[in-house]
């Protein structure tokens, strides 16, 4: 591309004032004959249809299928957010709203939801999307023989039932938040056949983007669905996705131009990327936070004062501004992040006190801790180096950490769930009453810590069924704090998504923050610039 | 000529034996790392209910001797089977990476091999010299450095600052020559960076080796000039160890360069096998160690075969 074109896209998107850019194009000695529409009035952040997007995800593997029950990272979750259209989907403000549902309407206790689809919607290969279609791929992920992770997020499902073009889901107990379910990535609508999803790998939606091609762990190509319904997204015409998992490879790419947008990038190094005049760093704290669950049911973290005395006994400001190089903020021993809907701002912050430290393990009966914390780099980048800073912030409250360095491989079904004392990390879930439901409450299956509080079962019962805003707000700041002052993980840190574009494409001001990649809808929210 | 075919017929039936026991480690060792496929495939997000049915459904319930006898009962008429995480065919999977792979080692092969033999023979006719000192120093420097760094100074020079060639390989099976060949260059350029030395000092030492030889002391005493002695008389009995290294090296740049697969993101063979062994995917683990192993094999006799024609001794022996 020519300095001159370089220039007039500058301008474009507002890098450059409208003085610099005559001053270098006179320097170029470039007669000024811009056509006076190039300076016309804002033309940021004005969505426009067209181009080719070129994108790099550090994520991604040759074992992956485009069969959503299948979906495991950021690589398959935004392809499927292209290829796949959502009964609803999380808006910037956090709501869920209804994309392919044009209504979800729930009964007073909450126990029936009725979702009125939109009509005229289209499968890729033309079929018409019928609450049959929805139900069906619905039932895919709740049969017997299912292996998706949805699986237990439908789990209070007990019927799905067609009615004219609406769909109604009747639950076991109330759930005020289940059109959040709703925009989970693996419930993308399939065309069915029979009562039964015809070919989950087929890769055949009712999205923005249809599958051109698709080679897992290197490529996939898509292009844009001339049927899609929605007028305001979908802009690009065709999207390259290619899976860079070296991170120095995609930070190369991007800056060569060979890419548009990047995910994860080098916190290490990002201050230097910043510096490239070309490059926008994106940066939302959301729901992903790093924690370290301890097993309540053994010793001795059985007794709160020891937790509470390990919790007073991380330095989260330093970890933060080590770890994360700033980028992210101090966590309260709470899952519930800073940007969601019911985030208790009033609970106070915990700071640093090897004292009270101290004063809890003095409360416990002992002098002295010596605990074992197991660590990888599998569970976050910079796990290890996590747990090492620990072990020498509470060396000062008289806690012994001894380190364990465990393997990457099989993290997660050795280490994880298994060992009293390890670090974790937990995605973006976008409510309260998730997050506690999958780690928190008394039975579920990824409760890292076998925490069990009676209280706040009950609570999470009641929050859950309970329409009313305020109450419901008054019952998850309750929670919060029973989370943070007696529950069993230390939550030391929410690390924000950083990814970077360049001045080729269009994004909005602000990125959602529930997932990676604009809320993993990247793809058919932004535009070439 | 008979001992030959008599020796290449030896090779290959321990080739395939070599390459039996080759399955066999992969398939204990594979099984014996920790966690499985359903388990690394669903990570986090697994649950009891979920594995077990997933265990189902890919037969990982069944014990370790039958799954492995199907996989050899398969392989024997020819079929590498499907791939466990997602069902693909296997030939279907490897084909285009195997053609990747091979073409990216070629590519390296043809730039690598006439270089460091060039560097070689003169080093040899000017040993001792500014310019044999400056060779030595240069290759070695390169090949004492991690690929990842030699490829990312590559990439930071040709790729960045200068803008010559892409920094990403990012190759498929619709891409044209000319332009895969273009794409292909830093990596290939990197391998030959890597693989340089090791031939170039091969040939070099072997021909200083025969330079003390009475016959050679004969042909300088005859008046030959160095350049003659060293290509007409010298290489000829030289080339034996040449070849060996050389095919030694070749086959590293088959099997051994995951390393600069994942820095240029080329899709490779090796990037395929690393994925593939860390969702313990043991079929196409299988294919993809049995392709390097045979790789091995092959490569190995091709040297063997090599020197002994190249050499009328071993040719007929007494």
């Amino acid at each position: 591309m020519s300095e001159i074109d370089r220039l007039k896209k500058q301008l474009a998107s507002g890098k450059i004032t409208r003085r610099e850019f005559v001053s270098r194009m006179a320097a170029m000695g470039a007669a000024v004959a811009a056509p006076g529409a190039m300076f016309s009035a804002p033309a940021m952040a004005q969505p426009k249809k067209g181009g080719h997007f070129k994108v790099g995800v550090g994520a991604g593997s040759t074992t992956d299928s485009l069969d959503p029950s299948t979906f495991l990272d950021s690589y398959m979750q935004t392809v499927g957010n292209a290829v796949y259209s959502y009964l609803a989907v999380v808006d910037y403000d956090g709501n869920a709203v209804g994309d392919l549902a044009e209504s979800i309407e729930p009964s007073p206790d909450a126990k029936m939801w009725t979702c009125k689809l939109r009509s005229g919607v289209e499968f890729h290969n033309g079929k018409s999307v019928t609450p049959e279609d929805v139900i069906a791929s619905y039932r895919y992920h709740m049969s017997e023989e299912s292996q998706s992770a949805a699986k237990s997020l439908l789990k209070a499902v007990t019927d799905i039932k067609a009615d004219g073009n609406a769909v109604t889901f009747v639950l076991s107990e109330g759930n005020a938040d289940f059109p959040y379910i709703m925009t989970d990535y693996h419930l993308g609508i399939m065309p069915s056949k029979d009562g039964a999803v015809e070919d989950p790998t087929s890769g055949i939606g009712s999205g923005g983007y249809m599958v051109e091609n698709f080679d897992p762990g290197v490529k996939t190509l898509l292009k844009r669905n001339p049927n899609w319904y929605d007028e305001n997204t979908a802009h690009f015409d065709s999207i390259e996705s290619l899976a860079i998992k070296d991170v120095a490879a995609r930070t190369n790419a991007l800056t060569t131009g060979e890419i548009y947008a990047m995910d994860r990038c080098d916190l290490k190094t990002v201050h230097l990327l910043k510096r490239n005049k070309n490059i926008t760093v994106h940066q939302s704290t959301g729901t992903q936070h790093y924690s370290m669950p301890m097993h309540t049911t053994t010793g001795p973290f059985d007794d709160n004062n020891v937790r509470m005395a390990l919790k007073y006994g991380i330095d989260r400001e330093a970890i933060v501004k080590t770890i994360l190089r700033g980028y992210g903020q101090v966590g309260n021993d709470h899952p519930i992040g800073p940007s969601q809907k019911f985030y208790n701002a009033d609970l106070p912050q915990r700071a640093y006190d090897p004292d009270k430290s101290k004063y809890y393990l003095k409360q416990a009966g002992l002098d002295s801790l010596k605990v074992d914390l197991s660590a990888a780099d599998a569970a976050f980048a910079g796990a290890v180096d996590t747990a090492v800073l620990f072990k020498e912030h509470a060396a000062k409250s008289g806690i012994e950490v001894n380190v364990i360095r465990e393997p990457d491989d099989g993290y997660w079904s050795n280490v994880w769930l298994k060992k009293p004392f390890c670090m974790c990390y937990w995605g973006g879930r976008p409510t309260a009453d998730w997050m506690f439901t999958i780690a928190y409450a008394a039975n579920a299956d990824w409760n890292d810590a076998y925490w069990k509080h009676d209280r706040f079962n009950e609570l999470l019962v009641a929050a859950r069924a309970e329409l009313d805003e305020d109450k419901r707000r008054t019952m998850y700041y309750e929670m919060q704090e029973i989370v943070s002052n007696e529950g069993g993980t230390i939550v030391p840190m929410y690390a924000s998504y950083v990814s970077a574009t360049s001045d080729w494409v269009g994004t909005p001001e602000k990125l959602a923050a529930n997932w990676d990649w604009d809320g993993n809808r990247a793809f058919v929210r932004w535009w070439m610039a | 000529m008979h001992n030959i075919v008599k020796l290449v017929a030896q090779r290959m039936a321990l080739g395939l034996l070599v390459l039996f026991i080759v399955s066999l480690i992969i398939a204990a060792g594979v099984d014996a790392l920790p966690g499985d496929l359903c388990q690394e495939m669903q990570g986090q997000s697994a649950t009891a209910e979920t594995l077990e049915a997933c265990r189902k459904e890919i037969g990982l319930d069944k014990a370790l001797p039958l799954r492995y006898a199907d996989w050899l009962g398969g392989i024997l008429k020819g079929d590498f089977g499907v791939s466990l995480a997602n069902g693909r065919q296997i030939s279907e999977l490897i084909g285009s990476r195997l053609g990747n792979t091979f073409f990216l080692a070629g590519l390296a092969a043809i730039i690598s091999v006439p270089l460091a033999l060039a560097l070689g023979i003169l080093a040899a006719l000017y040993r001792n010299g500014i310019y044999d000192r400056g060779v030595n120093v240069v290759t070695l420097s390169s090949i004492s450095f991690p690929e990842f760094f030699i490829a990312y100074i590559l990439i930071l020079w040709l790729s960045v600052n200068w803008g010559w060639f892409p920094s990403l390989s990012n190759v498929g099976g619709d891409t044209p020559l000319a332009e895969r060949a273009y794409k292909s260059l830093l990596p290939a350029l990197t391998l030959t960076l890597v693989v340089v030395a090791h031939m170039m000092r091969m040939t070099r030492a072997s021909i200083i080796n025969l330079l003390a030889s009475p016959y050679i002391e004969m042909a300088s005493l005859k008046g030959m000039t160095k350049s003659r002695i060293i290509l007409k008389h010298a290489l000829p009995n030289a080339w034996a160890p040449i070849v060996n290294v050389v095919v030694l090296n070749l086959a590293y740049l088959i099997v051994g360069v995951v390393v600069v697969e994942v820095v240029f993101v080329y899709p490779g063979l090796g990037e395929l096998m690393v994925d593939s062994v860390r969702k313990r995917d043991i079929p196409v683990v299988q294919a993809c160690a049995s392709i390097f192993a045979a790789t091995y094999i092959i490569l190995n006799m091709t040297a063997d075969i090599l020197s002994i024609v190249t050499n009328p001794r071993l040719l007929h022996p007494k």
